[in-house]
């Protein structure tokens, strides 16, 4: 399979040609999920609770059904019950108790903006309207939500019963923590006793949401005779169809799904909020359901991803070579179990080659959203803080803090402390090109602070399949079923094109829905390019068979005396040079009369997912007198295996490190006592603008994977990592103070400046 | 919902005297949020873009009319305006994004009733007057007087704010307005500062006005600013008094947006900072 890697000269590979999506995207003909209209439709409305946490004892929605013009309610007596075992879903394990709970109440309201409720309605103005017409008696509870106080004893319980799990003996008292993970290699007391400096720091973070600009989305409809279709702006498609099918009884292929264009999921989308209720609405009021939430209830009813208590020690030698690395983790899940701390706990370490690892974690439940993922679920929390104990460690040592990593940095052969050896990766490479790059090297301006951190994500492969159709006039039109959301077909696109020699611009692909195609995994994980990639390449190399078939038909001699070359199919060996070569184009025109159609067809389960490292560095600078950190340059090196489209693969490294920017100086859920969110929307939760940030520079480095036929590794996710610690490493030089606490808002950097210069009068 | 588009602000004044739930609506960048966020549901809607005055700025008595309908971009495109009163100009234009100058007004600014409001401490520091139309007639209120607390204004049922009179200027005057936000644009300030100040020949500061917003209930005038530096040339030792002054003035509360600590400790640094702004321009006219 690596045949091209080694011998890495492409014709369109590597080129940055318009994305096939461009033209409708920036004129405003691209369907987002809430331009979708189906004559008829009803509008559907959510109920939501006002209460972080009550017991639902009733819920009357008589007066709400009796208004003119609502056409249908449902409420948790609509949905049966759901086993609360983690059953597969195609390649996830999911526990529908939950997803139920999430998508309505039953019992309880969990966090303020749960779902209660839905109405459909002949316009927005009477859905409104109804919705408050609806009773719920509430048994108001005690509330909580910060992890620490949800895992102290007494604190109140979000999920009645709930006991421990990865506990033994498990615990006789039911608590807030769902589970307790732990990954160690080697003996941490031991390495502990070798070092010379050991370095132990506590740091938190607040949850921070994936702030796509696209709100969730959909339209359900459902026929007379049980069949349905649903339109939704979703990650994964055939997600979004098994679980509704699930929720709703119905057989998978009544259901018939189909993505818009998405702005934006960042790991949001991932999950079905509205969905079923559109279809539930749409079954008992006869007509399409529209459902488009607010950009409040985006951000009171939608994951966020976790807020955390980290705590880490490492210990080292003078010369800089860790000899050990402790973490524990408590990671907020919301309201219900399944916060990404396995994979925070996974991580932790991973940029380094070490012997003895500890990190232990904790899946804490309170009274906020259920978490969703939001790219590199779990990462970006430990490894900030790893990373930032690290730079601690530098700076007490003395030594570069690229020097430090390049001493300790994980390669080739190195074993993870979460299990599997590093097969080729690019962590050094990526150091190299940080301490060689002319950022590393300028020189500073006055109260600025230069950071670097390193990145580490896994990345996955999973259930894929593509169809490509070779047309009559020799174009090829390409099926596939992850969502666009970064530029995909775009790269699809010049890999069907480079394997068949064919002009970009013949290969036209398109998103399918879940009738059109077996089985898809959603674009997450940063698969698609990887996943999708290896399936076109597969269909592609189906019609170069198939159509090497058709020619020695033609020219009656073995299929395996026709060989491709430069575009070309022609006769080899013996028969080389006695037929007329023929191009894809014209083998298409005949292919009628050869035996058919010619279709490349690869349902696959991608292996080989590569992990990418990624190396940042980050100048930020302060305003002494009120505490305002400013991201003065940036630059994000990331190792892409191989990047199809540099400028998408750009646009990656660029939009992580912007998210992370956002997530280390200004995002956060700012609670009240009343346990309410005091910030769902987009002036006070804040997200960067773009006058917020500089130019932010890439570098690619090209290590390429090996199980892939162009080299590709996953690369959507790690460039969001790395940015929370290399601007606190900046943010320290610049204040000549460390901050434990994201984000570096300037009231907490001003105080923290402030207390050190009183300390150091004192 | 009625909406309505009056000729003229009597008229405008009685359709909102006769509603309870009646709202006026200039450039909508408060009130159509509001709407669509269900904080407010009017059930009559007035619109006084119609009206002549509330859209118009004219030099009168040697000072500026503005009508309270004037839009931020307006107020950056006047040819004059921008010279005499460049911290108002430039509070106002703080305002939104380009999108949001096309449509907002210093007048629904003021009505909205934020105590973070932008372009209100630099009315206030510049001395504006605000005249008012009711059901019984005209008056003149100052800026300071208008917001009582947050969404409360001192106008009684049915009045309209028309326009704000900006006064006559002496030679050596300049005024200058910085906020504080934690991002660079599309954020409402945590700390807003107006300085307003005249100097003699020799450069001794005759009139000096200085106003805060976001760090009380309401907008305030810090009477103790004028004391600080009227009589002074404006040195450290006068900066140092400004800045004590602004920090004694400040009655904030914590929140999602800042700290007590923290805006008093901004308010005191954005003093010095727009005194020096405002200095440096009146030094240069
Ligand atoms: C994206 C965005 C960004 C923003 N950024 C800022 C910012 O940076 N700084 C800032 O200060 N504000 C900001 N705002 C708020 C708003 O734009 C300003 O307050 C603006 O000046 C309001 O003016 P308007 O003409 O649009 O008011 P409207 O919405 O028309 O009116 C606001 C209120 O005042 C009343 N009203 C209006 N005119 C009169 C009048 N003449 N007499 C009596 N009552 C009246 C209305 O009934 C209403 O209650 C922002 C708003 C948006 C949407």
């Amino acid at each position: 399979m690596q045949e091209r890697v080694k011998s890495p000269k492409f014709d369109i590979i590597g080129t940055r040609p318009i994305r096939p999506d461009g033209a409708d995207k920036v004129t405003g003909r691209a369907k987002f999920g809430a331009d979708h209209k189906i004559a008829g439709q009803l509008v559907g409305k959510v109920l939501r609770s006002p209460h972080p946490h009550a017991r639902i004892k009733s819920i009357n929605i008589a007066k709400a059904l009796a208004l003119a013009g609502v056409k249908a309610v449902v409420t948790r007596e609509d949905f049966k019950e759901q086993s609360p075992e983690f059953i597969p879903a195609g390649e996830m394990l999911v526990n529908y108790r939950d997803v139920l709970r999430n998508v309505l109440a039953r019992e309880k309201v969990l966090y303020e903006g749960h779902a209660v409720a839905a109405v459909a309605a002949t316009s927005e103005t009477i859905a409104r309207q109804a919705l408050k017409l609806i009773e719920v008696a509430y048994e108001v509870l005690p509330h909580v939500i910060n992890e620490v106080e949800a895992m102290k004893p007494g604190a109140p319980i979000v999920e009645d019963g709930m006991i421990t799990a990865g506990v033994t003996p498990p615990p006789t008292t039911p608590s807030n923590v769902a589970k307790r993970v732990e990954f160690t290699l080697g003996d941490v007391a031991k390495g502990f006793k070798d070092a010379d400096v050991i370095i132990e720091r506590e740091f938190n973070t607040k949850p921070v949401h994936q702030g796509y600009i696209e709100p969730h989305a959909c339209v359900a409809s459902v026929s007379e005779d049980g069949t349905a279709e649903l339109w939704t702006t979703t990650q994964g498609h055939w997600i979004a169809r098994a679980h509704c099918a699930k929720l709703l009884g119905w057989d998978i292929t009544k259901l018939r799904v189909t993505s818009s264009e998405i702005g934006g999921g960042f790991g949001g989308k991932t999950v079905v909020y509205m969905e079923p209720l559109a279809l539930a609405l749409s079954q008992k009021s006869h007509r399409p359901v529209k459902m488009v939430m607010s950009r409040e209830e985006v951000f009171r009813a939608s994951g966020p991803t976790s807020g955390a208590n980290i705590w880490v020690k490492i210990g080292a030698k003078k010369d800089g070579r860790i000899v050990a690395g402790e973490a524990i983790l408590k990671y907020q899940a919301g309201c219900f179990q399944g916060s990404p701390v396995q994979p925070g706990c996974m991580c932790a370490f991973a940029p380094y080659d070490l012997e003895n690892v500890k990190v232990v974690g904790y899946d804490v439940l309170s009274n906020r959203p259920k978490v969703a993922a939001y790219r590199a679920p779990g990462g970006p929390i430990s490894e900030y803080a790893v990373e930032s104990v690290v730079d601690e460690l530098a700076a007490t040592l003395k030594i570069d803090p690229i020097e430090l990593r390049l001493k300790n940095a994980a390669k080739e052969g190195t074993k993870a402390a979460y299990g599997p050896k590093f097969g080729p990766v690019g962590l050094v490479e990526c150091l190299e090109a940080a301490k060689n790059s002319p950022h590393w090297k300028a020189p500073l301006g006055k109260n600025q602070g230069r950071g670097m951190a390193s990145g580490f994500w896994f990345n996955i492969g999973g259930e894929t399949t593509v169809s490509l159709q070779l047309n009559e006039d020799g174009t090829l039109t390409l099926m596939v079923g992850t969502p666009d959301i970064g530029g995909l077909r775009a790269s699809l696109a010049m890999m069907a094109a480079e394997e068949l020699k064919v002009p970009y611009a013949k290969v036209r692909p398109i998103i399918a829905d879940t009738s059109s195609l077996g089985y898809n995994f959603l674009t997450g994980g940063s698969r698609a390019t990887f996943s999708s990639g290896m399936a076109t390449v597969e269909a592609a190399r189906s019609i170069i068979k198939q159509a090497s078939g058709r020619a020695a038909k033609l020219w009656e001699i073995p299929e395996d005396a026709v060989s491709f070359e430069n575009g070309e199919f022609r006769p080899a060996g013996d028969n080389a040079g006695k037929h007329k070569p023929m191009t894809l184009a014209d083998i298409a025109k005949v292919a009628g009369k050869t035996g058919g159609s010619i279709v490349g067809y690869a349902a696959i389960s991608a292996q080989g997912a590569a992990p990418s490292f990624g190396v940042h560095i980050a100048d930020t600078e302060v305003d002494p007198e009120t505490g305002k950190l400013t991201v003065t340059r940036y630059t994000a090196i990331q190792d892409a295996g191989k990047a199809i489209h540099p400028s998408y693969v750009e646009g990656q490294f660029q939009g992580g490190a912007a998210q992370g920017i956002g997530w280390a100086l200004s995002e956060e859920y700012i609670y009240g006592a009343d346990g309410k969110l005091q910030n769902a929307g987009f002036l006070d939760y804040r997200i960067p603008v773009a006058s917020d940030l500089p130019m932010l520079d890439t570098i690619i480095i090209e290590v390429p994977n090996p199980r892939h036929p162009y080299g590709v590794r996953g690369i959507g996710e790690t460039p969001i990592i790395p940015p929370m610690a290399a601007i606190a490493a900046a943010a320290c030089k610049a204040t000549g103070v460390r901050m434990f606490e994201l984000p570096m808002s300037p009231p907490k950097v001003l105080k923290a400046m402030k207390d050190a210069k009183a300390g150091k009068k004192a | 919902m009625q909406y309505e588009s009056p000729d003229t602000l009597e008229a405008a004044a009685k359709l909102l005297a006769s509603a309870t739930d009646a709202r006026i609506l200039a450039g909508g960048t408060d009130l159509l949020v509001q709407m669509r966020a269900e904080v407010l549901s009017p059930s009559l809607v007035i619109d006084i873009k119609k009206v002549t005055e509330t859209r118009t700025i004219k030099e009168e008595n040697g000072g500026f009319r503005i009508g309270a309908a004037v839009t931020g971009a307006e107020l950056k495109e006047h040819p004059k305006l921008r010279s005499v009163w460049p911290g108002l100009v430039e509070a106002a234009n703080l305002i939104g994004s380009t999108q949001v100058q096309g449509r907002c007004t210093m007048g629904g600014n003021l009505c909205n009733g934020s105590p973070a409001a932008d372009s209100v401490p630099a009315l206030i520091a510049a001395g504006a007057v605000a005249t008012v139309v009711g059901p019984n007639g005209r008056r003149d209120i100052k800026v300071e007087d208008v917001m009582l607390a947050p969404r409360k204004l001192a106008l009684t049922k049915g009045e309209i704010i028309a326009s704000f009179f900006l006064p006559a200027r002496g030679a050596h005057a300049s005024d200058a307005y910085l906020r504080f936000i934690p991002r660079t644009e599309m954020d409402i300030a945590v700390v807003g500062c107006a300085v307003s100040l005249a100097l003699d020949a020799s450069g001794t500061c005759t009139a000096a006005r200085m106003s805060l917003g976001a760090v009380a209930a309401r907008p305030l005038l810090v009477a103790d600013a004028a004391k600080a530096l009227i009589g002074s040339k404006i040195d450290d030792a006068a900066l140092t008094k400004l800045e004590a002054a602004a920090r004694a003035a400040c009655t904030p509360i914590d929140d999602k947006r800042g700290t007590k600590e923290f805006r008093i400790d901004v308010a005191g640094v954005l003093a010095k900072r727009t005194a020096l702004i405002a200095l440096e321009r009146a030094r240069k006219k």
